[in-house]
């Protein structure tokens, strides 16, 4: 049943003006359109774009050191940013002052906001030193307080060590998503080599290599992952560690991918359209890279975005279990190891931050790459 | 009119294969030791249903697959004669400029992600023949020649209706000036309006460029007009060649005689009045053809000795020939 | 109801039509499909009915708007189609005293609707293997069509689908029915889908191009089947097809529709013979006739337009070898009645 729709209707050769954009679109415009009408899609796309924004320019946007401790605020709650002080006044945003006190039954240090002390939060100010990328030497950061180097905002609160975990988790935020990209690159290098060359071949070295895949995939990842990240020297530098974790990852990662591409050689290996090149004499090496790559890169760049979840959330489990990176290193997966015992739940929640973090990456990659999936094949349907 | 391709005793089995070491446990017999001549100037036609081995066969003229066995002659414009299925990669390369192919499905024939310029310019990139501007006076002059204004060359296919892409199809075919097109149901499946307007075409076309055609088809009212001769296909084999009047007017093989009836004609009376001979059963499976004649379980004349004996493919009159072992007895009706 | 041959059928339409009782009465049907472009008048204000065991063509170029037609009959219009306006009476004779239904009125998804469709109207599709799932036996797959009408054991099931199998000619129908979809060939699975869909005997079955896929021999094999099935059931049929040809095999009553307008509607011989619609007669004259054989086969000017700038006036004067200029690209042409049975939109058959 043919339901006729504008790109692929009867069409007339007399085109008027808004037919001929469409029908001189590229595929790359197609998919463009096809995305946008997929809303979730862009929202998640939106978000992601933000996050990996968040993860370029952490340096500025923490307001602090994510290392730099400070006793007296351990467990420091969330404070809440307000508008209007006791008096009602309208004022532009502040925190309160904090009274730390000590419950004389239960030893715990509770902190009560002292609504005399009116710190105000303020744009572009000086604080902790830090390096932008290791480069550039500054300490301007997106907001703080300007106060004496006592006080400090905690907008999302502090952990046992009086560290800001607004702070760390943005920290966090880079290395977690940057090792999910890279990794997907990893595993996209691997995937592609070894899987066209499935696809393109085929015959007996596509059924080893089929076999090769299904054998790795039958792998328990878990008990695999503990062994390769055992082996991981303690004392190698954490950058090491970082790099050597997410290969560690994308040996696993790259089989999907692999399969994904080998299924489009296939496919397209019997298509009209190469037999047709192939008919008028083009060559094999036309035939690859102006037929078939092109129909579909679209589909990889959608694979690629299904897979970065999955790599993310592997590193979060690896490090939560204390497998993967380790301190002074952060990761989601680190913030979350440190928040793993009851006590915490119980009387400092805002540490499961972190959490809230991975689950909004993660839905967002989904949606999005859904998303591009939906919008990779425009002439599908 | 001197031959232009002579196809002689060609085979082709598809092995089947299974397990983990991919034994060869049979073979699909897709084309099975078939021979005819297409002379210069003509348009052959090949009929026959789903499975009956014609798309292979022109798949192997076009070099699309290797030959299991077999001679497939081409004689070129400067007089020389090459054999199809043992040429060398530069050879072949050479070949393609004579010979070319018109797909059945326009939707899938085309790169969706090319311009028009680009799909019909392909071949004359591919053989060096333009380049740059070059290409884009030929191609616009290629689109005039199959009835689309140049001015849709910066198009992609997905603008195009099934009847014009077609056209785009052929416009490629013709980019290297061949001397031979194989279309493969080039017109089954477009609607009824828009495949005689490219049956014209082809034709048209045929006189302007001096073309030769080897037309596929299972529709047998659109191939009676065009092709000059006629070949009936049935599990890999030919079971009757003759001239297209003498076929349909005269048919000697049963097989023949069955499709021609069973064609359903825009006529109410005549569908009232005719007898339609119905076949039983289906195609027979070419991985496990019956024995004898391949057609003798769903033949109405079938004797003891169509079941035992493979009947040869014999000329009955110059020109006819049939693979039955009853051509000469059974009185067959034709389509008057 | 008319129990006659359908070979006596052909002869006798035009005498017997008028006296029979309708079955399905369309009225004004519209079905139209928003998208992002624009709106896609699929059907455009289609009226039309089919008597109780009467076999109708519908036939058109591809987007004419016919098989969209026959899903709204169905009510099961892909999204984002909607039927926006029409009437559809559907007589059931079965009750006593008969009843009518309007399908536009049902819930497409209510108990009515279900009832409907397979109990009084099947539907069979030009893919069987669609409408089929891979993962059940055909029995199985026929058990769940049965049980949704009649109460059936699973026990009896088996036998009732042998049965319905036999019904369609089907060889071997005890090994067919424990089968799956894929192990049968393209034809034995359009027989299975008949099987299926006449296992309730409807009173119409709709036929949406069910013979396109098949090669000639076999389609052959189906539209004998069809027929014979027709007139030993006595049910009417609604035959969806861009194949002119089998139009002339199988209906008694044609209507030819373009751009979603029925153009002519006429009993079978009168469309072939005295075709009135410029639309009509091109067709007829470009289909290929396998006994006389011409050098150059007439073609119908341009191609279909883009749905979405349908022409003003008649949808087909640009094409028209006919076309007054002035009046068939100004004014809608009405349907006109030239006789009882015969009905034509053109201007050419207006006041004159």
């Amino acid at each position: 049943m043919k339901v006729h729709t504008g790109s692929q209707s009867t069409a007339s050769q007399q085109a008027t003006g808004k037919d001929a954009k469409l029908y001189q679109a590229s595929q790359w415009q197609l998919i463009w359109w096809r995305f946008c009408k997929h809303r979730v899609a862009v929202i998640s796309g939106v978000i992601i774009i933000f996050l990996y924004l968040v993860a370029a320019f952490a340096e500025f946007i923490a307001p602090y050191d994510p290392a730099a401790f400070s006793p007296l605020h351990a467990f420091v709650p969330p404070q809440q940013i307000r508008v209007v002080d006791s008096e009602g006044t309208l004022r532009r945003p502040f925190v309160y002052g904090l009274t730390r006190s000590r419950d004389p039954e239960t030893a715990r240090i509770t902190y009560e906001p002292d609504t005399s002390i009116i710190m105000p939060l303020k744009f572009f100010v000086r604080g902790d030193e830090y390096k932008f990328w290791g480069l550039i030497r500054s300490d301007l950061h997106l907001f703080g307080i300007d106060a004496g180097p006592r006080d400090r905002v905690f907008i999302w609160g502090a952990d046992r060590l009086g560290r800001d975990l607004f702070s760390r988790l943005v920290y966090a935020t880079r290395v977690s998503l940057s090792i999910g990209l890279l990794g997907v690159i990893l595993s996209f290098v691997f995937g592609i080599v070894i899987g066209g060359i499935s696809g393109y071949y085929g015959g007996w070295i596509d059924n080893v290599i089929q076999r090769l895949i299904d054998f790795i995939r039958s792998i328990p990842t878990i008990p695999l992952w503990m062994g390769l990240a055992a082996a991981l020297p303690v004392e190698w530098p954490p950058t090491r560690v970082y790099f050597l974790i997410t290969l560690i990852l994308s040996i696993i990662g790259w089989t999907g991918l692999a399969r994904v591409v080998r299924g489009r050689f296939l496919a397209l290996r019997e298509e009209d359209f190469v037999t047709a090149a192939r008919f008028v004499g083009a060559s094999e090496a036309r035939i690859i890279f102006r037929h078939m790559l092109p129909s579909f890169g679209s589909h990889i760049i959608a694979a690629l975005t299904l897979a970065i979840p999955d790599m993310i959330l592997a590193e979060t489990s690896l490090s939560f279990l204390g497998l993967g990176l380790r301190s002074p290193v952060n990761s989601w997966g680190v913030l979350l190891q440190e928040a793993q015992n009851l006590s915490s739940v119980a009387l400092a929640p805002w540490l499961l931050l972190p959490g809230v973090a991975v689950v909004v990456t993660i839905l967002a990659f989904n949606f999005l790459g859904d998303g591009l999936r939906d919008a990779a094949d425009p002439y599908g349907d | 009119m001197p031959p232009l391709l002579e196809v002689n005793h060609l085979k082709k089995y598809f092995p089947i294969k299974k397990g983990f070491w991919q034994r060869v446990v049979g073979h699909v017999k897709a084309v099975d030791d078939v021979s005819f001549t297409i002379n210069k100037g003509e348009t052959f036609g090949l009929v026959g249903e789903s499975g009956s081995g014609k798309s292979t066969t022109a798949r192997l003229i076009l070099r699309g697959y290797g030959v299991t066995s077999g001679e497939l002659l081409f004689h070129k414009a400067d007089g020389t004669q090459v054999d199809i299925t043992n040429l060398k990669k530069d050879e072949l390369k050479a070949l393609r400029r004579d010979i070319q192919m018109i797909f059945q499905d326009p939707f899938s024939s085309l790169n969706p992600r090319m311009t028009v310029l680009q799909i019909v310019g392909e071949p004359l990139e591919v053989h060096n023949i333009a380049s740059g501007n070059d290409i884009t006076k030929r191609v616009a002059a290629l689109l005039t020649d199959v009835g689309l204004r140049p001015e849709i060359m910066n198009r992609y296919p997905h603008a195009f209706s099934g009847g014009q892409r077609q056209r785009i199809s052929i416009a490629r075919a013709l980019a290297l000036n061949p001397s031979f097109i194989a279309a493969d149901e080039a017109v089954s499946a477009l609607d009824v309006s828009v495949a005689a307007q490219n049956l014209n075409l082809l034709k048209d076309l045929q006189d302007e460029h001096d073309l030769t055609y080897l037309f596929i088809t299972h529709d047998l009212s659109t191939v009676q007009h065009i092709s000059d001769r006629l070949a009936v296909m049935y599990v890999g084999q030919l079971v009757e060649i003759a001239e297209t009047e003498t076929l349909f007017n005269n048919p000697l093989h049963p097989y023949t005689e069955a499709l021609l009836s069973a064609v359903p004609r825009p006529d109410p009376d005549f569908a009232s009045r005719k007898k339609r001979i119905v076949l039983r059963g289906d195609v027979a499976d070419p991985s496990n053809p019956p024995s004898g004649c391949y057609f003798h379980p769903r033949c109405n004349y079938a004797t003891d000795e169509c079941k035992t004996q493979a009947p040869a493919f014999r000329k009955i009159q110059e020109g006819h020939w049939v693979r039955c072992h009853h051509a000469e007895t059974l009185d067959l009706a034709g389509v008057a | 109801m008319r129990t006659s041959t359908p070979n006596a059928d052909v002869a006798n339409t035009d005498v017997a039509a008028t006296t029979l009782e309708p079955l399905l009465e369309v009225t004004n049907l519209k079905t139209y499909f928003k998208v992002r472009e624009g709106t896609v008048k699929s059907v455009d204000g289609v009226s039309f009915s089919i008597n109780k065991g009467q076999t109708t063509a519908v036939v058109g170029e591809s987007g004419c708007g016919k098989s969209i037609t026959a899903r709204s009959i169905m009510q099961l219009v892909p999204k984002p189609g909607k039927i926006v306006d029409g009437e559809i009476l559907f007589h059931r004779y079965q009750d006593s005293p008969s009843t009518v239904v309007d399908i536009h009125q049902e819930d497409p998804n209510g108990s009515a609707m279900r009832r409907l469709r397979g109990n009084d109207i099947a539907m069979i599709f030009q893919e069987p293997m669609t409408s089929f799932s891979p993962v059940h036996s055909l029995s199985n797959q026929m058990y769940e069509t049965l049980r949704n009408h009649k109460k059936v054991s699973r026990k009896d099931a088996l036998e009732l689908s042998i049965e319905a199998l036999r019904r369609v000619n089907m060889p071997k129908p005890e090994q067919i029915a424990v089968s799956y979809p894929h192990q049968l060939s393209g034809g034995m699975r359009q027989r299975a889908m008949i099987a299926m869909a006449l296992s309730c005997e409807p009173s119409l079955l709709i036929a949406d191009e069910p013979t396109t896929a098949l090669d000639v021999t076999t389609e052959a094999q189906i539209l004998d089947l069809l027929r014979e099935l027709r007139d030993r059931l006595g049910m009417a049929m609604m035959f969806i097809t861009h194949n002119l040809g089998v139009v002339a095999e199988i209906a008694e009553h044609v209507q030819v529709m373009y751009l979603g307008k029925v153009v002519e509607s006429a009993p079978v011989r009168q469309i072939f013979y005295d075709a009135k619609h410029p639309y009509t007669k091109s067709l007829l004259m470009s289909v290929p006739q396998l006994n006389h054989k011409v050098d150059r086969l007439a073609t119908i000017q341009g191609s279909v337009p883009d749905p979405f700038s349908i022409p003003t006036g008649c949808p087909f004067h640009p094409r028209c070898p006919d076309a007054m200029p002035g009046v068939c690209d100004v004014k809608v042409p009405q349907p006109l009645q030239l006789t009882p049975e015969h009905q034509v939109s053109c201007h050419l058959y207006g006041d004159a």
